[in-house]
């Protein structure tokens, strides 16, 4: 597929979106902020009808300004709890935009997708029980690097998954369409429904591709139901079908259709480092539900898959397990911010945050005292208002989750391989199983050959870590400076979520593959300094642990130039191992 | 609100289903936690459950949901006003109670009446989720996502029965027995292990992946949005026909003999699979019990434990972090090797 005709698409996601925002549930646009997306943004904009306009959420708004709350003025002006609409509220019957979505908190994710299921926000909280309509539609911007990806819930919610990365402002041309068109189609929408055998062919395909969700059908026949309505057809078709099944299903696709088993699809291959690209594409094969319906969009899909198969496999089953956000954003300098732990009585400092409610509590059973005693020292008391003194305070106090991801760093060459990669593997299983005890993240990079590969990005499922770490494979040359710039930047990425990386180095400590990947100890041993010394300056903790037979001068001053501690572990077994790992990490 | 999707249309996840009817059966059986896979149907089942129910007598304006049959179990004001005079009664549906993830404990539990303090000076208290889920259900979708210290409030109130309010210096306690309902989608986080085995029954939800029943999910998806009355109506004689089975179920409840045999088979298969407590026997006791009343059998038997095991017992078991098999593995070998 070249770039135009992916612009066509987008424009025609963004229309039949505009046709059916709620139903559709919204668009998930993968694209690096630029003049593509502006474009594309404004063409949405610009289709919309004047009533729907566009809201952003931001990334990290509080819960109570997302789903309302307590109007902190108007209370203290009226003596009265007065309720606040929140921003679901305020999107109600509109369009929610959510910047850089694949960093959005899980908790505001939770939020959007619960309002989004049920139509309606429902608010407990200050005091205040409120139930309000929110019928919205997303569109998530994912500015997601490779790993990163908006979080699954919302993905799964939203029907047409569009990739403009690969689009240059050149290929774009402007919307030619009025928003008197689209008003026109949802009248129009309301008596287009697929028939059944529409549904049976979504469904069928669905299945071949190996999509597990049944909201991905679903959609994708709204989204025809949609498009129909906008190309002014009488019912939906052909035509109508195949462009769901492209903009719908094709991004979720996880296996290619298979000739033999066409109903019960494999489960979702592993990706394999070794794996290799089939010779030739296997023709899609019809379910024998009906045959001429789901080559067309068994077609349809496979026009959309981009021509190198198995990388897009491979991404999107990357995509796929994505991990889970955990509690982002929570930064530890910041001591407002984390779970609340209760609230206490206290003084208004800086940095203290105030909750208002609780202290609205305390203030109140001594208002008709205080009003009498105010009364009788001679204040005039105009219109009601609550007399709060500073007794009355009250500060509400967070707990920090200090959380730890463990990147596990594994040398798998073969000077590793050869003596302590099994023992390696053993201690990495049993640090992880201390990790899944206190409920840690871990990590898996590997490094061999020419290059370092993030096996299994950070994680809580043990299960997947111990996958990854057993389809291990050792041997080939150690580029050890390519292990620690992946050990980097992963930990990079770590602690901007707000948690602290903890990098454990298990190598032998002899490179012999350079940063560009070509041979030569020298060479190799320089750029692994190098890459040491970065890791120092970005003050991360690393615990190098040193495989090999007899403790190597290389490994110590290695450790060295990386701050990191040294432990070497000539003759231990795994459980010495992780023992040892344990205790420096503290 | 919106039409809630019929209980008798939603196609397949039998477990769960079964899970959800054996708790309105017999409340004691302990909470009802739905883990799985995403858009499988969690929260349409617990909220279709509400409009299955067969309503329930209360007494008129009782703030807790008080059972005028039932004067043991009165709060405070019925007891009080129950001195006075004869209560009057009138029927509502069983609350099936949503606690909204933000919720804040002061919701959840009851606290001060803010409006009738500032405005009136009155130190009145005003009932929270709690009081409101009482002798009904209480919903927490995704239930992993909550906050602990609100997971710990909630699991100490479901299992006393009682809830305690001691702040802002009122001191209330009332009647809140209600059945937790939790759902979630563990590759978003799990559950802390000490909570899990709180609840009685877990559930595996799996997405049907043979290709009839997703596509007869979807065409009732379809055919309910295309129009819900008429769907509901479709419905209506099987949710009548399930509803009656439900009243049926609850009056048989406590003709349903457990015999000697059953306890020992029970207490044979927790023994196997090493689970800690005694709340394993309990629930899977229990469980089996309502799962007999259900199905109108006069005492529990082999195949009612068989069945209700897995879902009683699978939340139990010690976790072996590298061990691979399933839990629910583990309890269907056990299964197996004690019943044949």
């Amino acid at each position: 597929m070249n770039a135009a005709t992916a612009w066509t698409d987008a424009v025609t996601a963004a229309l039949v979106f505009a046709v059916d925002p709620v139903g559709i549930g919204g668009i998930l646009l993968r694209a690096r902020a630029g003049p593509v997306r502006e474009r594309w943004l404004a063409g949405l904009r610009a289709v919309l009808p004047p009533s729907q306009a566009l809201r952003s959420l931001p990334l990290h708004i509080a819960d109570g300004r997302l789903l309302g709350g307590l109007d902190l003025n108007a209370t203290l002006l009226a003596g009265r709890p007065v309720a606040e609409r929140g921003l679901l509220t305020e999107a109600d019957g509109g369009v929610l935009l959510l910047a850089m979505a694949e960093r959005l908190p899980q908790a505001t994710q939770a939020h959007v997708t619960a309002a989004m299921d049920a139509g309606e926000t429902r608010v407990e909280r200050d005091g205040l029980s409120l139930r309000l309509p929110a019928r919205f539609g997303v569109v998530a911007l994912d500015e997601g690097l490779e790993d990163e990806a908006a979080p699954a819930g919302l993905r799964d919610r939203l029907a047409v998954h569009l990739d403009l990365t690969e689009i240059a402002i050149g290929d774009t041309e402007a919307f030619a369409v009025e928003p008197a068109e689209i008003v026109a189609a949802r009248v129009r929408l309301a008596g287009l429904r697929p028939n059944q055998e529409q549904i049976e062919a979504i469904c069928g395909a669905a299945a071949a591709l190996g999509i597990l969700s049944l909201r991905a059908p679903m959609l994708a026949l709204r989204v025809a139901a949609a498009n129909a309505a906008f190309a002014e057809h009488d019912e939906v078709e052909q035509d109508d079908i195949a462009l769901a099944a492209r903009l719908v299903l094709a991004p979720r696709a996880l296996i290619f259709p298979q000739a033999d088993q066409p109903e019960q699809p494999p489960p979702p291959p592993e990706p394999e480092a070794d794996q290799t690209p089939p010779d030739d594409q296997p023709e899609p094969q019809p379910s024998d539900l009906d045959k001429a319906m789901d080559e067309v969009i068994l077609a349809a899909v496979q026009a959309a898959l981009p021509p190198d198969v198995l990388a897009a496999l491979r991404a999107a089953a990357g995509r796929s397990r994505s991990r889970s956000h955990g509690k982002a954003g929570a930064l530890q300098k910041s001591n407002s911010r984390g779970r609340p732990a209760g609230v206490l009585r206290g003084e208004l400092r800086a940095g203290a945050r105030l909750n208002v409610i609780e202290t609205l509590r305390a203030a109140a059973p001594w208002q008709p005292l205080r009003r009498r005693q105010a009364e009788a020292a001679g204040q005039a008391l105009g219109r009601p208002r609550i007399l709060i003194s500073k007794d009355d305070f009250r500060i509400a106090r967070f707990k920090q989750r200090a959380e730890t991801a463990t990147i596990f760093v594994v040398d798998a060459s073969g000077s590793a391989a050869l003596h302590r990669l099994a023992e390696a593997k053993g201690a990495v299983e049993l640090l992880l199983a201390d990790c899944y005890i206190r409920r840690d993240q871990v990590a898996l990079i590997a490094f061999r050959g020419t290059s370092a590969e993030l096996l299994l990005p950070p994680t809580r499922s043990l299960a997947r870590a111990k996958r990854s770490l057993a389809g291990l494979p050792g041997g080939g040359g150690t580029p050890l400076a390519a292990g620690l710039d992946a050990a980097l930047a992963l930990a990079d990425q770590i602690s901007r979520k707000g948690q602290t990386p903890t990098v454990i180095l298990l190598t032998d400590g002899r490179a012999n593959i350079a940063r560009d990947g070509g041979p030569g100890r020298p060479r190799a041993e320089q750029d692994a300094m190098a890459a040491a010394r970065q890791l120092r300056a970005a003050g991360i903790t690393v615990v190098l642990v040193d495989t090999s037979p007899r403790p190597s001068p290389s490994g110590a001053a290695l450790a060295k130039e990386m701050g990191a501690r040294y432990l070497p572990l000539p003759h231990a077994d795994a459980t010495v191992l992780s023992e040892a790992v344990k205790a420096s990490l503290g | 609100m919106a039409t809630p999707f019929p209980f008798s249309a939603i196609v397949g996840q039998d477990e769960m289903k079964l899970a959800l009817l054996i708790a309105a059966v017999d409340p004691k059986v302990g909470g009802v936690l739905a883990f799985g896979d995403r858009g499988a149907g969690k929260s349409t089942a617990v909220r279709a459950l509400a409009a299955l129910l067969p309503k329930m007598k209360v007494v008129i304006g009782c703030r807790y949901n008080c059972d005028p049959d039932r004067p043991a179990e009165f709060c405070e004001e019925c007891r009080a006003r129950a001195d006075k005079g004869a209560l009057k009664s009138a029927k509502m549906p069983v609350p099936v109670v949503d606690l909204p993830l933000g919720a804040t404990e002061d919701r959840g539990v009851g606290a001060l009446d803010l409006e009738r303090a500032l405005a009136r000076g009155v130190k009145a208290f005003e009932p929270g989720l709690l009081a409101r889920a009482h002798r009904g259900f209480l919903y927490i979708d995704e239930a992993n996502l909550l906050e602990d210290h609100l997971v710990d409030l909630l699991l100490d109130v479901a299992a006393s029965g009682e809830n305690v309010v001691e702040r802002e210096g009122l001191s209330i306690r009332h009647p809140a027995r209600f059945v937790l309902v939790g759902t979630g989608n563990p590759e978003e986080g799990e559950l802390r292990p000490q909570l899990l085995d709180r609840f009685g029954l877990s559930v595996e939800v799996k997405t049907p992946d043979d290709l009839k029943s997703r596509i007869e999910v979807v065409r009732r998806r379809d055919a309910f949005e295309r129009d819900p009355a008429a769907f509901v109506a479709h419905w209506d004689k099987e949710e009548a026909k399930l509803r009656k089975k439900i009243v049926a179920a609850r009056d048989h409840l406590p003709d349903v003999a457990v015999s000697d045999a059953a306890l020992e088979r029970a207490a044979r298969l927790c023994m196997a699979l090493g689970t800690d407590g005694l709340r394993g026997e309990l629930t899977l006791m229990r469980a089996a019990r309502a799962l007999a009343a259900l199905e109108g059998a006069k005492d529990v038997g082999d195949d009612q434990l068989r069945r209700i095991a897995p879902p009683a017992l699978r939340h139990r078991l010690r976790r072996n972090p590298l061990d691979d098999a399933g839990s629910s593995v583990r309890v269907d070998r056990a299964i197996t090797e004690l019943f044949g």
